[in-house]
Parts: C-alpha cells; structure tokens; sequence
C-alpha cells in the first residue's frame, strides 16, 4: 500500500481547495470551506456521521456537484470546466446503494455499458467485462439477471460497471453496507488490490474496523469541516477527533486506552495487535 | 440464562423448510426455534443464510414457494392462511421504504387506522408509542428530515402502535451510521425493561449482540448451525475463529487467543466489553506484581 501523502507524479489526483458548497440557492451551507489533497495511487477512508458532509464531499470529486466556491481539481481537470465525458473516464463512482446504480437486465450488459461509452471496440469492451466479473467473483453470474441477485452481489456487480471502466480514481462510497463480513472483507481485499496496482482509491465509510485494518490515510469530516487528516492509526486513536465526529474507536482500540496504567499502549489497531500488546504487558 | 428459561414459549418453529417459487435450493432447510417471553434472541449468519427469509415466516409474510414444518407464535398456527399475525412486528433494514406518512404522528397512525382502531385510542397510543422510542414531542415533525437513526425508531413505533408481544427486526442498523445504531439498540433495551416485549433481531453488529442478547442463533445454508448465550457461542472456534469466519466481537476474538495460550481460563472467556476489560485489568496488575517494572506505553505507530 501507498504511503500517506506519497505522489507517484507529481499531480495530486485530486485538489480541493477551500471548498463551499450548499444545495440549494437559499438553502443551509453543508461544506464550509473544505481543503483536501490526494496523492495519486493514495487509499484513503473519509469518515464521519451521515449528515455531515462526506458523501457531498465525495460527489464533488466527479463533477456531481460543482462548489459554490473554491475549486475541485480531477487530475487536473477542474470540474467546473471539465466535461461530463473527461471526468467519467477520470473518477469511477460506486454508489452506497447499489439499486440506484444498477438499470440493465442482464449482468454482462451492465458491466458493458460503461467500457461502451468510451467507444472501445468490441473485443476491448468483452475483455474488460470479463475481466471486471472475474476480479469481483461474478463471471458465474454473467448471463443472469442483475435484479435476480442478492444484496452482496448486486453490490459486487456496481463495483464491477465501475472498474470496467479503469478509471484512474475510484471513490466507493458505503461498500460495506448491507454486507456480511467476508463480503466486506472481499470488497476491501479488491480495492486494495487495485490500489495495489497505482490507482487512488478513496472509500465513504462508517466501518471504523475495517478501516483500521485496511486503509492508510483517513480524514474526518463533521459538520461540513475537516477535522482531522492524517495516518489511520493516529486518527483513530484520537478520540477527542472522533468524539466530535460522533464516531467511536474500534473496539479493541477503547479497550487498549482503558489500560494505560498498565502500559497497554493507547493506539491498537487491530485484533492481533491488541492481543500483541496484552502479552507485552504481561511480560510473556 | 436464568430466569428466562423459566417463562413460557412464545414462538415455537419446528422442522420448517422453504423453497421460494424461483429457487434452486432451500432458503430453510429444516430450522428448529423455540424463544421464551421476554428473551432477546440476535440472529447472525452469512448473506443468503436465510435470516430474512425465517423473519418473514415468523410474521405470517410467507413468500411465494413451497414450505413444510410447523410454526407458532404466541400460541397461534401460522399459515399461508392466517396471514396477519397481530401479537408480531416487523421492522426491516431500509427506513426509507417501511415510512408512508407525512408527518411522524401519521406514520405511527396508519398501521392502527388500518385494522380500524378507534380513532381516540389511536390518538392516545401514538405519544405512548413515540415516547418509546425516544421521539416525544415530535408528532409534527415531516417524516423526510428525520435523521436514518429517527427514520429507524420511528418505524419502531410504528410497530409497537399496535402493542406487539414480539418484535422482529431484520438488519434493523445496517443502514445507519454508529450513532444510529445505537439509538436503535437503546430503544429496544428500553422496550425490554418497561415492556417486556419479546425480541427476534438480525443483526450483524457482533459487538451489539453480544452486549445485549441472551442468545445468539447463528445460521447458514437454511439450517440454525449454532446458537447459545454470548460467552459460549462467541468461542466457537468452527464458526467464528478462522480466516473467513462470522464477525465475533473484537473482544472475543482477543479472548479466544488468550484462552488458547492458557492465560485465561475457558470459564472466564467473556465476549462483552466491561466483562472484557474487568479481566484484563486484575490479569494485567497480577502479572505487574509478578514482573520487574518496565517501560511501556509507548505508542504502536512510533515503535
């Protein structure tokens, strides 16, 4: 995995500069002036309470939504200016609830229709069907019905229209929802596989564990700010930060903080290293 | 258990199997139940391991297909037949689609005006089933700027409008964010403590589970592969303990490695939190009292 605030070139893949936005004209502000940079080939968790702003964030990293002000900058292409078609093929988006996404009847048809808006030939859109069904263990699956699947696979099957499309940013907001663990954990093992491969990932999510696990850099956002950027391990273990977000630590980690006295050090990640650290602390 | 083992059967499901009108296999495949009034039963098990599928039999909502078995709630026979099973409630995953009034006040109204309550009755239960849950006050309030969480509970009320004996829940949470979440599980040991309701939850939040539940049912492929109190089920090893596991509360995956190296005994193994950290203390100060002093402390991320 990337390191934090490591570039690959030198462009950031994605530059938010002091960012305001509100939905409509007399409406509340729900972003107040928020300034982001993401390195390309970054993984990236933005976490946070529902309502407060980091769906609104994510969707101006495609274009969805244009700030009132400040600017949003996709590889360099600044959504305001960009077109539809450019931004399409620079950031892929996969939608919390994968029915608002799916519309084709069959899954191969689904998959192809993304690779056949950037006029790929034939062969090119068959080759990147095939392959995107078969990196989310869906190719058994290609010539069902996508309404015919269950709630994992039709999440799957989003995730799969989307890096058919290869797009050098992926932002996947909610992958985990409605998932059962191993169905999380195969979503994430493949996100990280693609940013293993020099794409920026950037994943919406509340599942603070599955975060500690996985993913590198992780910035939180309430109440339309930004209150906290940073290392994963530093975030997440900051819990004045996440208290203020109305987010917990994983478990393992508030229980290694209620152990200090006894040397138990107070950012534990995960399961192992809690277990790691309990045997430390008892000298073994 | 304790005392509930004691009380009467309130649901009783005995070699129920189901096939839905389109499917290849069993969605249950031989699911024995039985819960106790005033239990909380959690239900936990992989994507199609047919949690949702019991959920909807239990309240009479049999979906097209072939079924076979028994099943009995609150003394009643459910069947095809007796579709409206009134002594049960069922809340499902997805607020946005279980809420119809405009205001909060209308939604709680509808499922009484529906089986033709009286009017003055239904005005009088709808603050009732409000405070419940936690939303007094907001009888005015429109449905669509509730928060996922209110959106939740509301459709809780909803439910205990009508007075249910049973609720069921299926993935009640899992579409909410963590305060959420625990809004919802609040309510419902509230509900516990001053209604004594019955409760049949899906639910895949572990570390919830095992704080609240007095049992634990775990199913997958049609069948009930395990069930039992937190602290037995939580160290089943076949189940939880191995690389593409269920999720078991992090806490007693920890417990479970300590148990395997003899640090714990077996007896104390515990999956819930305060338990968790009960132990861990008296372990930790009877080991520094064992060892020479040592530096610590200091933090993972700068070693």
């Amino acid at each position: 995995m990337a390191e934090v605030g490591q570039s690959v070139s030198g462009e950031p893949a994605i530059e938010v500069d002091d960012v305001r936005f509100r939905y409509a004209a007399s409406g509340p502000e729900v972003l107040h002036g928020v300034s982001l940079r993401i390195e390309q080939g970054e993984y990236l968790a933005l976490i946070g309470q529902n309502g407060g702003g980091k769906t609104t964030l994510a969707k101006h990293f495609n274009g969805l939504l244009k700030p009132v002000t400040g600017f949003v900058r996709t590889m360099g292409a600044d959504t305001r200016t960009a077109s539809v078609a450019q931004l399409a093929r620079t950031v892929g988006y996969v939608y919390q609830n994968p029915d608002h996404q799916i519309f084709a009847q069959k899954v191969r048809t689904e998959v192809a229709f993304g690779p056949g808006n950037l006029k790929l030939g034939p062969q090119e859109i068959e080759r990147r069907v095939d392959e995107a069904l078969r990196l989310v263990g869906l190719r058994e699956y290609a010539d069902d019905f996508a309404f015919s699947l269950g709630r994992g696979l039709r999440q799957k099957l989003a995730v799969a229209s989307v890096l058919a499309m290869a797009p050098p940013v992926l932002v996947v907001d909610e992958p985990t929802t409605g998932l059962d663990l191993q169905g999380s954990r195969s979503i994430l093992d493949l996100l990280g596989a693609w940013n293993a491969d020099g794409r920026t990932i950037v994943v919406v999510t509340h599942d603070l564990a599955l975060v500690a696990e996985r993913v590198p850099r992780t910035v939180v956002i309430a109440d339309g700010h930004i209150v906290a950027d940073g290392p994963t391990r530093r975030v997440l273990s900051d819990t004045g930060v996440l208290d203020r977000a109305f987010l917990r630590p994983p478990q393992v980690t508030r229980v290694a903080q209620r152990l200090g006295e006894f040397g138990v050090a107070a950012d534990v990640m995960t399961v192992t290293e809690l277990h790691a650290e309990l045997r430390r602390a008892m000298g073994m | 258990m304790g005392e509930p083992a004691a009380r009467e059967v309130v649901i009783e499901v005995q070699g129920l199997r189901f096939r839905y009108a389109s499917g290849q296999r069993e969605a249950l495949a031989g699911v024995d139940l039985t819960v106790r009034r005033g239990e909380f039963i959690g239900i936990t098990g992989p994507s199609g391991a047919g949690k949702s599928t019991l959920c909807l039999c239990l309240k009479g909502l049999i979906p097209a297909g072939e079924i076979s078995g028994r099943i009995a709630v609150a003394g009643q026979a459910v069947t095809r037949q007796s579709a409206f099973v009134e002594s049960s409630a069922l809340v499902f995953q997805d607020p946005e689609t279980q809420i119809i009034g405009l205001t909060v006040a209308e939604d709680v109204a509808f499922g009484p005006e529906n089986l033709k309550r009286d009017p003055d009755e239904i005005r009088a239960a709808i603050p009732q089933a409000l405070a419940l849950v936690r939303l007094d006050g907001s009888e005015a309030a429109e449905t669509y700027q509730l928060s996922g969480g209110q959106k939740q509970r509301l459709a809780i009320a909803g439910a205990l409008v009508l007075d249910p004996q049973i609720l069921i829940l299926d993935e009640p949470t899992s579409e909410l964010d963590p305060v959420g979440k625990d809004e919802v599980f609040e309510v419902i040991a509230a509900l516990r403590r001053e209604r004594d309701v019955t409760v049949v939850m899906v639910e895949h939040a572990a570390e919830h589970l095992a704080e609240m539940a007095d049992r634990i049912v775990v199913m997958d492929d049609g069948r009930i592969v395990d069930q039992g109190s937190p602290a037995r089920l939580y160290r089943n090893a076949a189940i939880f303990h191995r690389p593409d596991g269920e999720r078991a509360p992090q806490i007693a995956q920890v417990m479970y490695e300590l148990v395997r190296e003899g640090l714990v005994e077996e007896t104390e193994f515990t999956a819930r939190e305060e338990e968790a950290v009960r132990l861990l203390k008296s372990l930790l100060s009877r080991a520094r009292d064992r060892l020479p002093s040592h530096g610590g402390g200091r933090p993972i991320g700068e070693r």
